[in-house]
């Protein structure tokens, strides 16, 4: 008898935490986004107060979205998934829960680290070395815990939600190595192992694998997770979520020297990054298009259930925001597009709409399950916060768009002599508005965290923390 | 571009690996099923004991042809 049949109880400590902690690091990190939208709106907002300034916001801002929210969504599903696909509990449940307490540190430091200025200055890698440290230990622990409760799993057949979430986990262990290789100074100062233009494109191999494996793969691994479990159908087809896992990995890598265009980099890097950037599109569509289906002879439930409207019109968004950005890479949509407020529309119709709604569908399905109910207290909630976030979204994304064709426009546009027709601040005067009704699309989204937060209380409030038992072997 | 001699041996070293894996999986017999697999999370409910009665038999079958994966013994 092998350690796993004696084991009768999933290990969903971690899980719990983790969930719990996605929602609480996104009402924070959303709700610093919302005040640095209003900064851009209002500069003199908090009355040039260093610790506030947008400049040390802004990184908070994206660690606390990305790696805090995202990060601790990634950890609970993970950790979910890999237990009910494998019928064991998690590899080294007491390493798990340091993976837990690492993780929750690194975001506690990067919250006290960042507001005072500590920074390496790459974006999405800030944090300064002693951070990074922790940050690698708490991975490798992390992958230790993965990838062990794989090999000790009962089901033959690895789950392709798996394959996403290893993916995911490996590649990000490579890309914050490498990009964060430094030679400490002191204590909070250090200095990047490269150099120049070098550095900067190590940086955008790391910014867009980090966008490729860390906000695609992995929330990917919940999408075809949590669609067919909500759904309660089988994935539209699960060959094509195969192909669609071997396509993406394969292309991604190749695609970070788009965020370099008309830069020092080489053409021809430029180039390659273009094409990778394009081919990318068919394999993502295909993953979309598949999660889509999965409602195929069950199109009622989008409208019955809160729960599916979030994950499907996740889909939707990563649908849209991944035929964007291979369009955006083509360097001549490019030249316009380029230091404009569209990027950042585009990235927030994917973080937004796609990671931020994927992950609240996700939660909204296993909250409950971690707290010995099958449903959310309130499930009218659910479908107000959907709306609420929806409508946010849409806002942020137009109001960005608009203004990010607006400010390409106005920077390029010639007077016959050769002159500029509009100086920088004309574009910026211009923008206001746009940065007004951003920043309403912001606060509803916000609006929305808190809607779930309340109803997450409420759940857990009248919920009991069960240890779920292993379905058992026939002959165990 | 010195950094690009580390980046393009770093991806196609990954590629390789992703190559090796796919490989594995392919050769363990991960992918000789499909039609399956993707219904299978749909029936271990949390807590029911019953559910994998219908579906352990196969695995075993499969997993004593393949002897890259011994994981479903049994005690």
């Amino acid at each position: 008898m092998n350690a796993n049949t004696t084991a009768v109880h999933y290990t969903d400590a971690p899980v719990r935490g983790f969930a719990l902690a996605a929602v609480v690091w996104g009402v924070v990190g959303m709700l610093v986004g919302v005040v640095i939208a209003a900064q851009l709106a209002f500069p003199d907002l908090t009355h040039g107060i260093p610790w506030l300034s947008y400049g040390r916001l802004r990184p908070l801002h994206t660690n606390a979205v990305i790696f805090a929210f995202g990060g601790c969504a990634l950890f609970a599903t993970s950790y979910h998934v890999v237990q009910r696909t494998c019928q064991v509990p998690l590899f080294l449940p007491k390493l798990a829960m340091f993976t837990f307490w690492g993780w929750n540190a690194v975001i506690v430091l990067a919250a006290i680290t960042l507001p005072l200025g500590y920074t390496q200055g790459k974006e999405y890698a800030e944090l300064e070395w002693p951070i990074d440290l922790l940050i690698a230990v708490v991975w490798v622990s992390y992958a230790i815990v993965f990838f062990g409760t794989i090999g000790t799993r009962r089901v033959r057949h690895i789950y392709v939600a798996n394959w996403f979430f290893g993916a995911y986990i490996l590649t990000v262990a490579l890309l914050h190595i490498v990009n964060s290789a430094a030679m400490p100074a002191s204590l909070w100062k250090s200095y990047s192992a490269y150099a120049g233009v070098q550095d900067a494109m190590v940086q955008w191999w790391y910014g867009h694998n980090a966008v490729g494996f860390f906000l695609t793969a992995g929330f990917l691994g919940m999408m075809y997770y949590y669609i067919p479990k909500q759904a309660e159908r089988p994935v539209y087809s699960y060959r094509l979520s195969i192909v669609h896992f071997w396509a993406l990995i394969f292309t991604y890598m190749w695609a970070g020297p788009h965020h370099l265009h008309y830069t020092a980099l080489p053409d021809w890097a430029q180039s390659i990054g273009m094409l990778f950037s394009l081919v990318l599109l068919a394999p993502s569509w295909g993953g979309m298009i598949n999660g889509v289906m999965t409602l195929s002879g069950a199109w009622h439930k989008l409208r019955d259930d809160p729960i599916i409207k979030f994950l499907i019109v996740a889909l939707s968004f990563y649908g849209m925001a991944t035929f964007e950005g291979p369009m955006m890479s083509i360097k001549t949509v490019n030249a316009l597009s380029h230091y404009t407020d569209w990027t950042v529309g585009h990235v927030h119709s994917g973080a937004l709409g796609w990671v931020g709604l994927i992950s609240m569908g996700s939660l909204y399905y296993l909250i409950p399950r971690m707290f010995g109910r099958t449903t959310m207290h309130s499930v009218s909630a659910i479908n107000a916060h959907f709306w609420i976030a929806t409508l946010g979204i849409v806002l942020y994304i137009a109001a960005m768009w608009i203004a990010g064709v607006m400010q390409g426009l106005m920077w390029r546009a010639l007077n016959p002599d050769g002159t500029l027709v509009y100086t920088f601040v004309e574009s910026v005067k211009a923008t206001f508005p746009f940065y007004l009704i951003r920043l309403l699309g912001g606060l509803l989204y916000l609006a929305g965290m808190g809607v779930m937060c309340w109803n997450v209380v409420m759940t857990i409030r009248n919920g009991a923390v069960r240890a779920a038992p292993i379905p058992q072997l026939a002959h165990a | 571009m010195d950094a690009l001699y580390l980046l393009i041996p770093l991806s196609a070293l990954g590629v390789l690996g992703i190559l090796g894996v796919f490989a594995w999986a392919l050769h363990s017999g991960q992918f000789d099923d499909l039609e399956q697999q993707g219904a299978q999370i749909l029936e271990a409910e949390e807590g029911s004991v019953d559910v994998r009665q219908g579906r352990i038999a196969p695995d075993l079958k499969q997993s004593a042809q393949s002897p890259a994966r011994a994981t479903t013994e049994n005690p």
